[in-house]
């Protein structure tokens, strides 16, 4: 075994500069599919509910008469489920970071603009 | 004269990221005892599992252990698959055996460096995390997580990577390769790294067995037992041969992580070569009725989760027996008669995950 075996490293890392980034003043680095927040569409979503019954973390509620959508932030551990399942695709999940909040901030309340879809008419049976 | 005195390690210590707490019984610098006791983490996540639906439980099992993440949603996923009779599409066990690999690499290389930040080796440790970024960048971009990748379900995948991806992801391995090369000369020959772990927590090949050690605490000690031979997943179609040092000391432990990456990195070229083209999931209805025990081979090794169903949306049991709870008896074993000095290097040795194994 030789002596200075990590010499070569050395120098390379003094050529060539920091290996991290200078965050904030650099911003992170993110891929197109990396999950950062959910973000919803409220003039889509017909407040079915599905994200609610199937988030972990029970972190959506969604109520159906006030048409409010509700996620909690600090619950929500970015598992991109709610996404999938929503039928109508009013969800997404956005890749940047969500800044720091506090306690009070954390849950953000999302008036929905449900309208109820016109059932359509029945055919009278034929005589 | 000599005196027995008990030293307190632990649970909070500078060394080691997990919260074990041991009392060794000291006499003259030598540990003559050492009693562990664990507790200070319990989560209750396998209690959770009547109060979450099967599919849902994947996100938390892979909360089990920010490091092996991915492997035990992957086991969970094959324990219920097991009950429930599904046949998983081939190209979903070929992507999970890729990213299983991809996370036994970041898993070992974060355990080197923690292994050269023991034995106050800094430029070590801060180069093997260096490298340890790129496998994060290349689970981040093909999953969209860096550490939790919540991209195993019940039936498949949620995933998928394209050819070409999957092209470009070979052509840095073979970067990486040169990379790896760099530290694991520094690991497997340098003399202040030799003289820190040769020698050091002494575990023979037989009582290694006795004492149920697993992963690569049991094939440092010379034992080839790899759970990845059961042909789960992949595996079972790769080549694949398990590593085995034989110096049984805390030195053949780290080659044997050190040289599993490069094994990895063969594993997962080989897979890419083999990878079948076809759908990555199976659309999963019914209830679970029936147990299964799954196992699998973690970074750390072998791991079980136990599953029962009782024929409704919730399981009625899951238990997870993770590497690290099997591998205190080992440990205790091996910290007899050792001195008090190598103790931070004994305890890292087995690589603790202490959240993994109070769950
Ligand atoms: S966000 Fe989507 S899943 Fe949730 S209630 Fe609205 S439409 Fe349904
Ligand atoms: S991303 Fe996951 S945890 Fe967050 S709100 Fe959606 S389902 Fe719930």
């Amino acid at each position: 075994m030789g002596y200075f075996q990590m010499t070569k490293t050395v120098v390379k890392a003094l050529i060539h500069g920091p290996s991290t980034i200078r965050y904030p003043a650099v911003p992170g680095k993110r891929t197109p599919i990396s999950r950062g927040h959910v973000t919803i569409d409220p003039s889509l979503c017909i407040s079915c509910g599905m994200c609610m019954r199937k988030c972990p973390a029970n972190a959506i509620c969604v109520e159906r008469q006030e048409k409010t959508w509700e996620i909690d932030r600090f619950r929500c551990h970015v598992c991109n489920c709610c996404v999938e399942v929503c039928p109508v695709h009013c969800l997404t999940m956005e890749n940047t970071y969500t800044a720091a909040a506090t306690v009070h901030e954390g849950r953000e309340l999302v008036p929905i603009t449900y309208v109820k879809p016109e059932k359509p008419a029945k055919k009278e049976p034929e005589e | 004269m000599s005196k027995e005195i008990v030293i307190p390690f632990g649970p909070q210590h500078p060394v080691l990221p997990e919260p074990i707490h041991l009392d060794l019984v000291i006499e003259d610098e030598k540990v003559k005892q050492a009693i562990p006791s664990i507790g200070y983490v319990h989560r209750g996540l396998e209690t959770l599992v009547e109060k979450r639906e099967y599919p849902e439980y994947v996100y938390l099992a892979e909360r089990i252990c920010g490091i092996c993440s991915f492997i035990h949603g992957a086991t969970y996923c094959q324990a219920v698959e097991t009950v429930m009779n599904v046949e998983v599409p081939e190209r979903a066990l070929f992507l999970r055996t890729i990213w299983s690999e991809y996370s036994r690499m970041h898993s070992h290389l974060l355990w080197l460096g923690l292994a050269a930040d023991a034995f106050g080796f800094e430029n070590l440790f801060m180069d093997a995390w260096r490298l340890r970024e790129s496998i994060l960048d290349e689970l981040e971009a093909t999953t969209g997580g860096r550490v939790i990748q919540g991209s195993c379900k019940v039936g498949g995948v949620r995933r998928d990577i394209d050819g070409e991806t999957l092209d470009a992801m070979t052509t840095r391995l073979d970067g990486f390769r040169g990379e790896l090369k760099e530290i694991s000369d520094v690991f497997l020959n340098d003399s202040s790294v030799k003289g820190r772990m040769k020698n050091v927590g002494i575990l023979p090949a037989k009582e290694a067995y006795d004492y149920g050690a697993v992963g690569p605490t049991l094939r440092g000690s010379g034992v080839a037992s790899d759970a990845r031979m059961l042909g789960y997943a992949a595996y079972g179609k790769l080549h694949f041969k398990p590593v085995v040092e034989d110096g049984c000391d805390c030195y053949a432990r780290c080659a044997v992580r050190m040289k599993e990456v490069y094994a990895s990195i063969d594993i997962i070229k080989e897979a890419v070569q083999k990878i079948p083209d076809g759908p990555i999931e199976v659309k999963v209805t019914g209830k679970p009725e029936g147990e299964y025990f799954a196992r699998a081979e973690q970074p750390r090794g072998e791991v079980v989760h136990y599953v029962k169903g009782n024929g409704t949306r919730h399981l009625a049991r899951h238990r997870v027996r993770t590497p690290t709870l099997t591998n205190i008896p080992p440990l205790v074993k091996m910290l007899e008669g050792c001195e008090l000095a190598d103790v931070p290097v004994i305890v890292l040795s087995i690589d603790p995950c202490i959240g993994c194994a109070e769950r």
